[in-house]
């Protein structure tokens, strides 16, 4: 190591390395899809779960919960054996592709979004009940209409869900293998080219994380403040 | 659009109530409750705190459901109580508006009665503009001063043409200024031949507004009696110690 790998690094983000570039794209392709998949199917779920009262609900409730800390590992070890040629869903032919990913990252980041949305709707649903009631709007139209009043701290939760995906290794390494130009996220290669003594890579991929990590934060305070600006 | 009432559906009023008791746990916070909602006028509901006045209302409006006792509309109880509702309106002690501009409040809920979208802007600006909110249509709604804020529900109300207007205790949070135009907006429904419930602790108020008052104490309802009547010689000594300012339990 003659060279001082931070600068090197610098020197790869600012020259736009094309096999640099392929990986931050691909990784966020992959989380943004997962993120927005799971948005769509766990928005309105949380909401449902808000609104209607049924035997079990707290069990549903409780398990949501407990799977935002779901171990992507775990998850990926769950969708490696669906995708596997010998598992269930094997003739897909879908494991070590990007769409493996993106699956194993939505289950990654569905309860957050369904959990996290849960509790903002209810709190919203305790405040608009009667004024909705009192307007005619069924419990199945007023979910529409409480995703739109609260979608500011939604967008957080969303936030907070694209954050996890894009942070995480284990699941994408599993399922995705890591395949030079195919497969490989930052993380995965954080993680390789660490290990190969590459750490020029390994560094400035950390750096550009980091920076999207920000970025996400900084963002999901943006739009509370702006929110609450607007709002009230 | 002072025609709130077409000529074509069955009528909505009288509302009566019979014999309608309300229990929480073991308690019975409206106990035996008759109650008769003629066609035209406006009634004010008195009574102390924890009467029972806001439960009334909410009663009567479908909000909440009797123990027991029965309520009965004109129209029989054939249709939902959500088609009912979609004939009444009510508005609440604090506001509850959404978080959107005063327009899209309105017309949230002129959608919510099926009002097509092309008709829901005009419609929506004409109820903004008739209670002087017109400059603030797009303007968020939950940013407006607690007396616009108030306002703003009753053009929201006024826009669904409802036959009957609850009100819960709508001016106790305001000053005065905003109490006028809460009493003004009052008088303009009852101008419109919409059937006015009101709740209120204000006596001052009560004899400017009421044709009717109901005098309610501890979970029964005390009397039903004109206003110039109850005001002049009120049938219960609950009723007139109320009138004096003493406390009533």
């Amino acid at each position: 190591m003659d060279v001082n790998p931070f600068a090197q690094a610098l020197q790869l983000i600012v020259q736009m390395d094309p096999a640099l570039a392929g990986i931050v794209s691909l990784s966020l392709q992959v989380s943004l899809s997962a993120a927005i998949i799971a948005a769509v199917l766990g928005l309105p779920l949380g909401a449902a779960l808000a609104l209607y009262g049924f035997r079990g609900r707290g069990a549903v409730v409780a398990s949501l919960n407990a799977l935002m800390g779901l171990p992507p590992v775990v998850a990926g070890l769950m969708v490696y054996l669906l995708l596997s040629r010998a598992g269930p869903l094997g003739s897909w032919g879908l494991l070590f592709t990007p769409t493996a990913m993106i699956i194993v990252q939505t289950l990654l980041v569905f309860p957050i979004i369904a959990a996290l949305s849960r509790q903002v709707i209810e709190d919203f649903w305790e405040e608009y009940r009667e004024q909705l009631q009192s307007l005619g709007s069924s419990r199945l139209r007023a979910i529409p209409t409480l995703l739109w009043d609260a979608r500011f701290s939604l967008m957080t939760a969303v936030l907070a869900g694209f954050g996890r995906a894009s942070a995480e290794v284990g699941a994408v390494l599993i399922v995705g293998g890591n395949i030079d130009g195919v497969t490989r996220v930052m993380t995965t290669a954080i993680a390789l080219e660490t290990s190969r003594g590459n750490l020029a890579l390994a560094l400035g991929l950390g750096l550009i994380l980091l920076a999207l990590g920000l970025l996400v934060n900084l963002a999901i305070y943006l739009i509370g403040e702006q929110a609450r600006r607007k709002l009230g | 659009m002072t025609d709130p009432a077409p000529a074509d559906k069955p009528r909505l009023l009288p509302l009566r109530l019979k014999g309608v008791c309300y229990q929480r746990g073991d308690q019975v916070l409206l106990d035996q409750v008759n109650l008769d909602i003629g066609p035209s006028g406006k009634t004010l509901v008195l009574g102390p705190n924890g009467a029972g006045k806001s439960l009334l209302l909410r009663l009567c409006h479908g909000l909440v459901e009797p123990s027991s006792g029965r309520i009965d509309w004109a129209l029989g109880n054939g249709d939902s109580a959500q088609q009912r509702r979609r004939r009444q309106a009510m508005v609440f002690q604090r506001p509850v508006l959404l978080r959107r501009s005063a327009l899209a409040n309105v017309a949230h809920a002129l959608a919510l009665q099926g009002v097509p979208r092309l008709e829901r802007g005009e419609r929506a600006a004409e109820a903004l503009d008739r209670f002087g909110l017109l400059p603030l249509a797009a303007r968020p709604a939950r940013v407006m001063s607690g007396g616009e804020q108030q306002r703003l529900a009753l053009a929201r109300a006024w826009a669904l043409r409802p036959e009957i207007l609850f009100l819960d205790e709508p001016t106790s949070a305001l000053d005065p200024s905003a109490v006028k135009a809460v009493e003004d907006a009052v008088l303009t429904f009852h101008e419109a031949g919409t059937r006015i419930v009101m709740t209120s602790h204000d006596l001052g108020q009560a004899r400017r507004l009421a044709d009717e008052v109901v005098f309610l104490c501890n979970g029964r309802l005390l009397e039903q009696t004109p206003a110039e009547q109850f005001f002049r010689q009120p049938g219960s000594p609950e009723a007139a110690a109320f009138l004096r300012g003493d406390l009533v339990w």
